[in-house]
C-alpha cells in the first residue's frame, strides 16, 4: 500500500512520518507538498505534526486554505483511512474533518514527555492490533493539546466510539481524558500523540507500531473485498 | 547609552568629530582617529562611522580577546574546518562532519528575556545552516541568580519559554544543557546557546563573496528598526538604567526562519555550481555579513544599492539599514548569470530574496541610497584589518588572597545534609524545565535531556553523537586557569561516560570588562586552562563566541566560559546512561577523592559564599581515568556510568537511583563529609556481578567496589563515620520538586 505524508509550510514531523513508515514499516510512502492538488494513488494520508503556517492565528487555522486540502476533503469523504497528528490533528479539526477543537494546555506550556495512553476503542481501522483497556506509552510534544467539544458532541463521541485513546493522568486538560478520536465513520483519526515518534524501542517506545499495521491490516482487507 | 535610532537629517561628519558622537556608538577616539586618519584619510560621515561601530565592536571583532583567542588549541587530523566560519566542523566518517557553535545572547535576554532568548536560538541556526549543515540538535547553558522575587521567576521562565517557543516550532530538538544558579548572576544572566549541525562533506559551504561581477542577493525577513546596532550593544556594560536599552533588542519568527532554513540548504545541497558563499546575517546585520564576505574572499571589494534592500519601515537611513540586526536573513554570493536560478528556490519556499549589489575589481565597499554614495571604505578595514588590543593582566587580589586551607563542613546529620543538597537548585532536577523543550522532533534523539549527555543518532549508520555543556564558575572565580581545566575535563567526562570519544568543543567565554586587568587575567588564564585541557584530552576548539562586559554597575559575573562538547559514539551498543539498571548489579566509584570543598556546592550551600585556593587538579589523572571509562564501556562490562560533579560522589549516587527507582546498599572507608567532596576525575559505574573480575582487572586499584543496588525503596550508605539512609523515592521527591516548586 501506498502512504502520502502531507508537508505544509512550517510541519517538522513530516520526516519522523516518513522514515517510520519507509524504514520501520516498510511501506510505500511519498511526501506530498501541500501545493498538490490530488492524493490519486495513495490508500493513506497522514497530516504530521509540526507548526504549519508558524500556527499564526491559531494552530492548524491557516493550514486548511492549503490547496491540497480539498483534495484531503474528497480523499476522507471518499472513505480512505487519514491520520493526523499532533498539528496534524489541530488541522484537521481546523478544516471541519473532526469535531471540536484543540486549546492551549491548561499549564500554559508545552509539554514533551512519554505519556501513558489508554486505548479506548480497538475497533477501529488505527487500533484493531491493540487491544480495549489496553495501556500504551507514546511520546506526547505540544503546546495545544487540550482537546474541547461541547456537551453534545462529547456525548455523540462516546455513543459512537469515536473516542480511540485516552490519557492516563491528563497532561494537558482534555476533556474525558481524549488523546485521541475519530469521526463519525471512522476513517479519520486525529491524535495529539506521537506514534511515529514510538516505532523503535531505541527511542524509548515501540507501541506507536500497532497503530500504523493496523491502518495497514484495515487497508489490505478493504483491498481484498 | 546607545540612542541609536537617530533619524534624518543626519549628523555631518564636522559635527561627529566636534561632538565626539562616535562615543555613544561604542568607538575611543583613538579608533576615531585610526578610521579619519590612517583608513580613510577624511572624516568619516554618520553612515560610514555606523560600519566601524558594529564591525569594531568586540562582538564582531573580537579585538580585545584575539591575542587570546589565538591561544587555543584548534587542530587536530579530524578538524575540516576551525574557528573563523559560520560554525566549526569536524570529520565523523562515512563523508560526513559535524557541525557546531555555541552563541552567547546574555544582554538582549536581561532586558527582554523570552526575545533574547529566542533570537538567540535561531541566530545560532543559521549559523549551522549557512555552513550547508541541517541542525540535528541544540543545548541551553543557562545562568541565573536565585529566583527569590517574582521579577526574577519571570525572568528565567521567559526564557525557557523563548527558548522553547523558537525550537520547538522550527523542529530541531533541544536535547540537553546545563542550568545553574548562583547571585553571581542575579543582575547578569547567561543564555548561551549550542547548535549542531549535520552534512555532508562535499557541499561544504563558506561566507565569501569572489569573482567579479557576481550577485549579492538578500534573502530572508525585511529589515527593520529593531536591534539596531546590537552588536555595540551586547560589547557594553549594563547598569541600572538598562530599561532604556529595549529597542536594542531584535524580535524572532522561527516560522521564517524554517523557511529560510528548507530554502538555504536545498540551495547549499541542489544549487552549488550556482553558489558563491553565503552568510548568516547576524550581529552587525548587513554590513557585517556583506563585509565579512568581501574580505574572507581576500578583499573583494563590493557595491550595495540599498533602494533594493527590502525594507519593513518607511524612510529608513542608510545607518538603520546596515547596523539593524533584525532576524531570519541570510546574504548570498551567486555567480553571474545563475541570478534567476537561486531566486527561483527561494520564491519556491515563498522567502523573499532580492539582487542588492555585486563584487567589485576593487577593495573598496559601496553602498548607494537614492542614487548617492553614502559610505566609501576599503573593505579590509572593516573586517579583518579591526584594531587589536593586547590588554593589562593582574591577578584579583580574592586569589591572591585566597587562605590555602580547605572548607570543613559542617555536619552532624549525613541524611538532613543530603536531603538539603538535593534541594539545592543547582542540583535538583531540571525537569520541570526541559519537558517544556521538543526534545524528540527528528526521530533521532536516543538519550534525552536529564543524563550526563544527551545522544543523537545519525540515521542509517550504527553511529551517534553525544552532546553536552559545561562549566562551573565557581570554580573559575577561586581560579581561572584550574576551573578552565575542569570546565573541559567535566564536559570530556559526559561524554565518555556516555560511551563517547571526545571529538571537539566550541565555548561561550563569558566575561566581565577585559579593560580591566583582573577581568582580563581570568580570561587570560581560564582560555590557557581550556586549551591545556583540550590539548590533553585530543579534543580541539572549533568554534566559539566571546561574550565580555558581563557585568552591573561595575560588578562582574564569575568568569564563565561555556563548553559545548561533542562526542562519537562508534556503535549504539555502546550508548551509556547515567542510571543504576538493575538490582544486583555491583556499585563502584573510580578515581580517588579528597577533602576538596573550596568552590563546592556544600561550601555555598553552608556559607553562603565560595571562597579560599580551589582545590588541585591533575589532567594526567583525569585522562586516564576517563580511558578506564572508556574501556570498561568499549569491553562492554558497564551497566551505567555517571559523572561525580556538584554536590560530591553522594549526589551523583542518588541521581543514579532515580530514573529508575531502585535501591543502594553501600558501605566506603571515605568519611561523610567526603562524600560531598568535588574531587574531579571520578565516576559512579554500576556492573554486573559476572563481569566484576574484568572490570576489577581492568581498573586495577583505581575503582573500589562500594556495594550493590538493590530492589527495595532504600538509599543506605555507611561511610566511615555515619550513614545515609532515606528512602530513595524520598530523596528522588526532593530533588524532583525543588525547581519547579521555586519557580512557581
Amino acid at each position: 500500500m501506498k502512504f502520502a505524508v502531507l508537508a505544509f509550510p512550517g510541519s517538522n514531523c513530516e520526516k519522523d512520518s516518513f522514515y517510520a513508515l519507509k524504514d520501520v514499516l516498510e511501506e510505500d510512502v511519498a511526501l506530498v507538498s501541500y501545493q498538490a492538488e490530488s492524493l490519486d494513488g495513495f490508500d493513506a494520508v497522514v497530516v504530521p505534526g509540526g507548526f504549519s503556517y508558524g500556527d499564526y492565528l491559531r494552530s492548524g487555522a491557516l493550514a486548511r486554505f492549503a490547496p491540497i486540502i480539498p483534495a484531503l476533503k474528497a480523499f476522507a469523504a471518499a472513505g480512505k483511512p487519514v491520520l493526523g497528528i499532533c498539528n496534524g490533528f489541530q488541522i484537521l479539526t481546523e478544516a471541519g474533518l473532526l469535531p471540536g477543537s484543540l486549546q492551549k494546555n491548561t499549564a500554559g506550556k508545552f509539554i514533551c514527555r512519554q505519556q501513558k495512553l489508554v486505548v479506548a476503542n480497538a475497533q477501529t481501522p488505527f487500533s484493531s492490533r491493540y487491544q480495549a483497556g489496553q495501556v500504551i506509552t507514546l511520546p506526547i510534544a505540544h503546546g495545544d493539546g487540550n482537546y474541547y467539544a461541547d456537551e453534545q458532541t462529547l456525548q455523540e463521541l462516546e455513543e459512537n466510539g469515536q473516542i480511540v485513546f485516552t490519557y492516563q493522568d491528563n497532561p494537558n486538560g482534555s476533556l474525558k481524558d481524549i488523546a485521541g478520536i475519530t469521526n463519525q465513520a471512522g476513517n479519520v483519526l486525529g491524535m495529539m500523540p506521537h506514534p511515529e515518534r514510538g516505532v523503535e524501542e531505541i527511542l524509548g517506545s515501540a507501541d506507536g507500531i500497532q497503530l500504523f499495521q493496523s491502518l495497514i491490516d484495515h487497508v489490505e482487507v478493504a483491498a481484498h473485498e | 547609552m546607545n540612542k541609536t535610532n537617530v533619524k534624518t537629517p543626519e549628523v555631518s561628519p564636522a559635527e561627529i568629530e566636534e561632538q565626539r558622537l562616535y562615543r555613544t556608538l561604542g568607538l575611543s577616539d583613538h579608533e576615531y582617529h585610526l578610521i579619519k586618519d590612517e583608513v580613510l584619510g577624511r572624516l568619516p560621515n554618520y553612515t560610514e562611522i555606523g560600519l566601524f561601530s558594529g564591525m569594531w565592536s568586540e562582538h564582531c571583532s573580537y579585538k580585545n580577546s584575539k591575542p587570546v583567542l589565538k591561544k587555543f588549541y584548534s587542530q587536530g587530523p579530524k578538524v575540516v574546518q576551525g574557528p573563523g566560519e559560520g560554525a566549526g566542523i569536524i570529520d565523523i566518517g562515512d563523508g560526513q562532519g559535524v557541525v557546531f557553535k555555541a552563541e552567547s545572547h546574555n544582554h538582549p535576554s536581561a532586558v527582554e528575556p523570552f526575545q533574547g532568548a529566542t533570537t538567540g536560538v535561531g541566530g545560532i541556526l543559521r549559523d549551522i545552516f549557512s555552513m550547508g549543515a541541517r541542525p540535528i540538535a541544540s543545548l541551553d547553558s543557562l545562568r541565573f541568580g536565585t529566583p527569590q522575587t517574582p521579577a526574577d521567576r519571570y525572568l528565567i521562565s521567559q526564557v525557557v519559554a523563548g527558548i522553547a517557543s523558537y525550537g520547538n516550532c522550527i523542529g530541531v530538538p533541544t536535547v540537553g544543557g546545563d542550568l545553574a544558579f548562583d547571585d553571581a548572576y542575579q543582575q547578569n544572566p547567561l543564555v548561551n546557546v549550542m547548535a549542531v549541525g549535520l552534512m555532508d562533506l562535499d557541499q561544504i559551504q563558506v561566507g565569501a563573496a569572489a569573482g567579479v561581477g557576481n550577485s549579492i542577493i538578500y534573502v530572508g525577513a525585511k529589515t527593520g528598526r529593531d536591534g539596531i546596532n546590537g552588536a555595540s550593544f551586547a560589547s557594553a556594560q549594563f547598569d541600572s538604567d538598562h530599561e532604556s536599552q529595549r529597542s536594542a533588542v531584535q524580535v524572532g519568527d522561527p516560522f521564517t526562519e524554517k523557511l529560510v532554513m528548507e530554502a538555504c540548504l536545498d540551495v547549499s545541497q541542489n544549487h552549488a555550481a550556482a553558489l558563491v558563499g553565503i552568510q548568516d546575517m547576524g550581529a552587525a546585520g548587513l554590513v557585517s555579513s556583506s563585509a565579512e564576505m568581501g574580505s574572507k574572499a581576500g578583499g573583494n571589494g563590493m557595491v550595495l544599492d540599498l533602494d533594493l534592500v527590502p525594507q519593513r519601515e518607511a524612510e529608513m537611513t542608510p545607518f538603520e539599514m546596515m547596523l539593524s540586526e533584525s532576524q531570519e536573513r541570510m546574504l548570498l554570493c551567486v555567480k553571474k548569470g545563475c541570478e534567476a536560478e537561486i531566486l527561483d528556490v527561494f520564491a519556491h519556499y515563498g522567502v523573499e530574496a532580492v539582487v542588492i549589489g555585486h563584487v567589485t575589481d576593487d577593495d573598496r565597499y559601496r553602498l548607494v541610497h537614492h542614487g548617492e554614495v553614502v559610505a566609501d571604505v576599503p573593505v579590509d578595514a572593516l573586517a579583518s584589518q579591526a584594531p587589536v588590543y593586547q590588554r593589562e593582566s593582574a591577578v584579583p587580589a580574592h586569589i591572591n588572597n585566597a587562605a590555602p586551607q580547605q572548607f570543613v563542613p559542617e555536619i552532624s546529620d549525613a541524611t538532613a545534609v543530603l536531603k538539603e543538597m538535593l534541594s539545592q537548585l543547582t542540583i535538583a532536577s531540571k525537569e520541570s524545565i526541559y519537558e517544556t523543550y521538543d526534545s524528540q522532533v527528528q526521530t533521532n534523539t536516543l538519550v534525552r535531556p536529564g543524563s550526563d549527555a544527551a545522544v543523537v543518532r545519525i540515521r542509517h549508520y550504527n553511529k551517534a553523537l553525544a552532546l553536552t555543556t559545561d562549566v562551573n564558575g565557581r570554580y573559575l572565580h577561586l581560579n581561572p586557569r584550574i576551573g578552565g581545566q575542569i570546565a573541559v575535563a567535566e564536559a570530556a567526562r559526559n561524554i565518555v561516560a556516555a560511551g563517547a570519544k571526545p571529538l571537539g568543543i566550541t565555548d561561550c567565554l563569558n566575561f566581565g570588562n577585559p579593560e580591566k586587568p583582573e577581568q582580563f587575567y581570568e580570561l587570560d588564564q581560564a582560555v590557557m586552562g581550556m586549551s591545556e585541557a583540550c590539548q590533553k584530552i585530543g579534543a580541539p576548539v572549533i568554534s566559539g563566541n566571546v561574550s565580555l562586559n558581563n557585568e552591573y554597575d561595575g560588578v562582574p559575573i564569575y568568569p564563565t566560559p561555556m563548553v559545548g562538547m561533542v562526542g562519537l559514539i562508534q556503535g549504539l551498543e555502546h550508548i551509556t546512561t547515567q542510571d543504576f539498571k538493575q538490582a544486583g548489579d555491583l556499585v563502584y566509584v573510580l578515581g580517588r577523592t579528597k577533602d576538596d570543598f573550596n568552590g563546592s556546592e556544600i561550601q555555598k550551600m553552608q556559607t553562603g559564599a565560595v571562597s579560599g585556593q580551589l582545590f588541585d587538579f591533575d589532567l594526567d589523572y583525569e585522562l586516564q581515568m576517563q580511558n578506564l571509562v572508556a574501556q570498561a564501556i568499549q569491553a562492554g562490562l558497564v551497566q551505567s556510568a555517571h559523572d561525580v560533579s556538584e554536590g560530591g560522589l553522594i549526589t551523583a549516587l542518588a541521581e543514579a537511583t532515580f530514573g529508575n527507582q531502585l535501591g543502594i546498599q553501600l558501605t566506603s572507608d571515605l568519611t561523610v563529609r567526603q562524600f560531598f567532596a568535588e574531587t574531579q576525575s571520578r565516576f559512579v559505574l554500576s556492573i554486573t556481578p559476572a563481569a566484576q573480575a574484568a572490570f576489577e582487572k581492568l581498573c586495577g586499584e583505581n575503582a573500589v567496589k562500594l556495594g550493590q543496588v538493590t530492589a527495595e525503596d532504600r538509599l543506605e550508605v555507611t561511610a566511615k563515620d555515619g550513614r545515609f539512609d532515606l528512602a530513595v523515592s524520598k530523596a528522588r521527591a526532593l530533588w524532583k520538586g525543588a525547581l519547579a516548586c521555586s519557580l512557581k
